[in-house]
C-alpha cells in the first residue's frame, strides 16, 4: 500500500489542537508533525484551513439492507457516510429480516467489508423481532462482535422485559440502547403535540411520552446497574433527566440528532412529509434545551438518525408516510452551524465520545498519533454550502436541509489508510 | 384566488367577497329555472376519498347551476383500491383535463399536496380533522342571513360545542367567525380539546347558555367513548347536550346550528323541527350557495354571472 500524507492541516483530539501534518503507512499513523515532505509515490492529500481528525463515528444509520433497498443500500449509505467524514457506522436493526440473529448481523458486516467505504458495525435488536415479546440471543450476537442492542423505531414497551434485558445484558459487557417512547400516549401521532399540531388538525406526539419512558429507564439503570444509551434526546425535560441521572453517576449516555437541534416543528406547517420524523421536531425551547445539553456533556454524541425512505413514501399523506430523514452528509454542517460549542467538544461528540458508545474505541476515535489507525476526517469548518439532494449519495433524497445554510464541510476521508473520500468525492 | 383551502388561508377580504357572492347565488337559486352559463366549459372533479353524502351532492349541485361539467370519482370502485399512489390518481385525472378538483380526504393536508401535483383549482371538501372552510362559509353565510348581519359578527356570541379536537368544522369556524368579529367560545371537556386553543374554553354549557347568540353543536362520534375521551354518551349528553331545557333558555332569537349528520339522543337531545331557532336545514340549502360562490370565484372568467365567453 503506497503512503499517504496529509499536510497542512490543523489537528483536532482528545489529546488537544495543533498544527501537524499526518504521514499514513500501511494503513497505519506512521509520522505526525510540522512540515513533512512527501516520500516518493507518497499521495499528498491537502489540508490547508481543514481540521484533520479523528474519523467519526455514528451510533445511529439505517441502512436499509436486507429489506428495504429501494431506499438505502449498505453500499449507498456507506457512500454518504464516507461522504459526510464517518469511518464507523452502527447499523440499525430494523432491517427485514430484523438483526436478531448471528446470520442476519453476518451478513450486513460483510456487506459492509464489500463495499470498503466504512466500518459497518451492526447493532442487534434486543427482543426477536423487535416485538417487544423474548430477548434477541443477546450472549450469541455479542460474541459475534455486537455491542449495541436496541429495538429502535420501536422502544421496549414492557418494563418487566426491559429490566430483564438490563438484567441479563450486564454479564456481558454490551449496551442497551432505548427508543423512548411510551406508545400507548404516541398512537396514531404524526408531529409534536403542542400550538402547531392544534392548528393543522395533526395527532400529536406529547413530550411526555418520551420523559417518561426516559424516566422509567434511567430509574431501571439505578436498580440494575447495567448501561443504558438513550436514543436521539429531543425534549427539554428529557435532557434534565439525563442530566440528573449522570450527577447521581449512573451509567447513562446519551445522543442527539442534528435535526432535533436545528429545526422546529413549524416546519410541517406546509404538511411537507419531509419533516416527519420520530420523536418528532419540537418547539424551540426544546432545541435549545438539546443544545446546552450538548454543551454541558449531558448529551454525549451527536448521531444521525439516517433514516432513507424513497420519494414515493414521502409523498403519501403525512398520517401514513413513514417518519424518517437523511443526515450522514450535513450532520457536520449542521452541527457547526447550529452549535455554540468549541470546534474540539463537536468533534469530541461526532468521534471519541461516539465511539467509546459503540465500542469501537479500539479502532475509531482514536488519537491522531503514530501508531494508531488510520481512520481520519479532513474537514473545512468554514466552508459554507447548501445540500443539492440530487448530488447526494444516499439513494433516498429525504433531506430537511435543502435551503438550509450549513457550515463545515468534509474534504477527506481515511479509512484504515484508504483515502475513501478525496476533495468531497467518493473514491468507489 | 387559485385555490380555496383554509379559511386562513383565504383571508377576510375573500371571505366577505365570496359570502356577497353567495347572495348572487342564492337568488340564482331562488329562480323557476336555477342555472346560469358561467361556468360553462369547465369541469370540475369531485375526488371523495372519504364518505360524503350532503357535501359531495352540494358541490354537484352547486357545479351544475353554474353549468360547469362534472366527473365524480369513487374510492370504492377506483384503481386507488388497486394500490395506485394518491399522486398518480391525481394526476392521471389531471391528464384528462380537470378545472378544479374537490377534495376529501381523512388525512389532514392532502389538498396541500395534491396542488403539488396539478395545475387545477384545489378546494377543501374536508382534510383530517384540519379544515372544511366551505362548512365555515356557509355557516358564516347562514349566521348573516338569519341575524341580518351582512356587516360583521362584531359583538355576537358563538358558542361551539362538543369534540372540537376532531373537528375540522370547529377549526375552520372558529377562524371564520372570530375573522369576521364575533366573540367565540369552545365548550368541551379537556379530553376534547386540542392541545392548544386561541379563544375561551368554558366546560360548563350551563354558565353561558341564556347569553348565546348561537349555538353550534359538533357531531358526537360513538368511537370516543371507545377511547375514554368521555365516560358515557349518556353523561356527554347530561353536560353538553342541547336538551328541551337548556333550549328553553336559550335567548329568542338565538340560532342553532349543526354540520349534521346529527347525533339524535346525543349532542341534539331534542326535535330539532320543534326549536324556532334551528336553522340547519338552511345550512345545507345555503351550502349550494356559497359552493356556487367558491367555484365562481376559482373558475370564472369575469363578474357576469349571466354569460360565458
Amino acid at each position: 500500500m503506497n503512503g499517504i500524507l496529509i499536510t497542512g492541516g490543523t489537528i483536532i483530539d482528545q489529546t488537544g489542537e495543533r498544527r501537524a501534518d499526518v504521514r499514513i503507512v500501511d494503513g497505519t499513523i506512521d509520522e505526525v508533525g510540522e512540515d513533512l515532505s512527501a516520500a516518493e509515490g507518497e499521495r499528498v492529500l491537502d489540508a490547508s484551513d481543514c481540521i484533520v481528525s479523528p474519523g467519526f463515528v455514528d451510533l445511529h444509520t439505517h441502512l436499509r439492507e436486507p429489506g428495504r433497498e429501494e431506499a438505502e443500500t449498505i453500499e449507498t449509505g456507506s457512500r454518504a457516510a464516507a461522504k459526510g467524514g464517518y469511518t464507523c457506522v452502527v447499523a440499525m436493526p430494523n432491517t427485514d429480516p430484523t438483526q436478531d440473529s448471528v446470520s442476519v448481523v453476518e451478513f450486513v458486516r460483510r456487506q459492509g467489508e464489500a463495499a470498503g467505504l466504512c466500518d459497518v458495525r451492526p447493532s442487534g435488536s434486543i427482543t426477536v423481532g423487535r416485538q417487544g415479546r423474548q430477548l434477541s440471543p443477546l450472549a450469541e450476537l455479542a460474541d459475534a462482535g455486537v455491542h449495541l442492542f436496541t429495538d429502535d423505531g420501536d422502544g421496549v414497551q414492557d418494563p418487566l422485559l426491559m429490566r430483564r434485558a438490563l438484567e441479563y445484558a450486564a454479564d456481558l459487557g454490551i449496551v442497551l440502547a432505548q427508543h423512548c417512547e411510551v406508545r400507548r400516549l404516541t398512537e396514531g401521532a404524526v408531529m409534536h403535540e403542542g400550538r402547531c399540531c392544534a392548528e393543522l388538525g395533526l395527532p400529536g406526539w406529547p413530550s411526555i411520552a418520551e420523559d417518561l419512558m426516559v424516566f422509567r429507564d434511567i430509574e431501571l439503570v439505578r436498580l440494575v446497574g447495567a448501561p443504558l444509551h438513550i436514543l436521539h434526546l429531543s425534549t427539554a425535560r428529557s435532557v434534565e433527566l439525563v442530566r440528573a441521572a449522570k450527577a447521581d453517576g449512573l451509567p447513562v449516555t446519551a445522543e442527539a440528532t442534528p435535526h432535533h437541534f436545528s429545526l422546529t416543528d413549524e416546519l410541517l406547517a406546509g404538511y411537507n412529509a419531509l419533516y416527519k420524523v420520530n420523536p418528532p421536531l419540537r418547539t424551540m425551547a426544546d432545541v435549545e434545551a438539546v443544545r446546552i445539553g450538548l454543551a454541558d456533556g449531558t448529551i454525549d454524541a451527536i448521531a444521525t438518525d439516517h433514516a432513507p425512505h424513497a420519494p414515493e413514501t414521502k409523498e403519501q399523506p403525512l398520517d401514513q408516510a413513514p417518519p424518517g430523514m437523511l443526515g450522514l452528509e450535513t450532520a457536520l454542517g449542521v452541527s457547526l452551524a447550529s452549535l455554540d460549542m468549541p470546534i474540539a467538544a463537536i468533534v469530541a461528540a461526532l468521534s471519541w465520545k461516539p465511539a467509546a458508545i459503540a465500542g469501537v474505541a479500539d479502532r475509531h476515535g482514536r488519537p491522531v498519533a503514530v501508531s494508531e489507525p488510520a481512520n481520519l476526517t479532513v474537514f473545512d469548518p468554514a466552508a459554507e454550502w447548501q445540500v443539492v439532494p440530487a448530488q447526494l449519495a444516499s439513494k433516498s433524497r429525504n433531506t430537511p436541509f435543502v435551503g438550509v445554510p450549513l457550515e463545515g464541510r468534509v474534504k477527506h476521508t481515511v479509512l484504515r489508510g484508504n483515502p475513501v473520500v478525496i476533495d468531497g468525492k467518493a473514491q468507489k | 384566488m387559485k385555490h380555496f383551502r383554509s379559511i386562513d388561508e383565504a383571508g377576510p377580504q375573500a371571505i366577505r367577497r365570496l359570502l356577497d357572492l353567495a347572495d348572487h347565488m342564492a337568488e340564482v337559486n331562488r329562480r323557476p329555472n336555477p342555472k346560469v352559463p358561467a361556468l360553462r366549459g369547465k369541469t370540475v372533479c369531485n375526488v371523495f376519498f372519504e364518505d360524503s353524502t350532503r357535501t359531495r351532492l352540494s358541490f354537484e349541485t352547486a357545479a351544475k347551476r353554474l353549468s360547469a361539467d362534472t366527473m365524480n370519482f369513487a374510492v370504492s370502485s377506483s384503481s386507488v383500491n388497486k394500490g395506485e399512489s394518491l399522486r398518480d390518481t391525481i394526476e392521471t385525472i389531471a391528464a384528462m383535463g380537470v378545472d378544479a378538483f374537490v377534495i376529501r380526504h381523512k388525512s389532514s393536508g392532502v389538498p396541500w399536496q395534491v396542488a403539488q401535483w396539478t395545475d387545477a383549482s384545489v378546494i377543501n371538501a374536508g382534510d383530517g380533522w384540519h379544515s372544511h372552510p366551505t362548512q365555515a362559509l356557509l355557516d358564516c353565510y347562514t349566521i348573516r342571513t338569519s341575524l341580518g348581519r351582512s356587516e360583521s359578527f362584531e359583538g355576537l356570541r358563538i358558542a361551539i360545542v362538543g369534540d372540537i379536537k376532531h373537528s375540522r368544522v370547529a377549526r375552520s369556524d372558529v377562524r371564520a367567525f372570530t375573522m369576521l368579529g364575533a366573540d367565540v367560545t369552545l365548550v368541551a371537556p379537556r379530553t376534547l380539546l386540542p392541545p392548544v386553543t386561541d379563544v375561551p374554553v368554558v366546560t360548563t354549557l350551563d354558565d353561558i347558555i341564556e347569553d348565546l347568540d348561537v349555538i353550534y353543536l359538533l357531531r358526537m362520534q360513538h368511537e370516543r367513548m371507545t377511547e375514554s375521551l368521555v365516560p358515557s354518551l349518556r353523561e356527554y349528553t347530561t353536560r353538553f347536550g342541547l336538551t328541551a331545557e337548556r333550549a328553553a333558555r336559550l335567548p329568542e332569537h338565538a340560532l342553532i346550528m349543526h354540520p349534521g349528520p346529527m347525533n339524535r339522543g346525543v349532542e341534539m337531545a331534542v326535535d330539532p323541527s320543534e326549536l324556532p331557532g334551528s336553522v340547519i336545514t338552511q345550512q345545507v340549502t345555503n351550502g349550494i350557495a356559497v359552493r356556487m360562490a367558491v367555484l365562481f370565484d376559482l373558475l370564472g372568467s369575469g363578474s357576469n354571472l349571466e354569460e360565458n365567453e
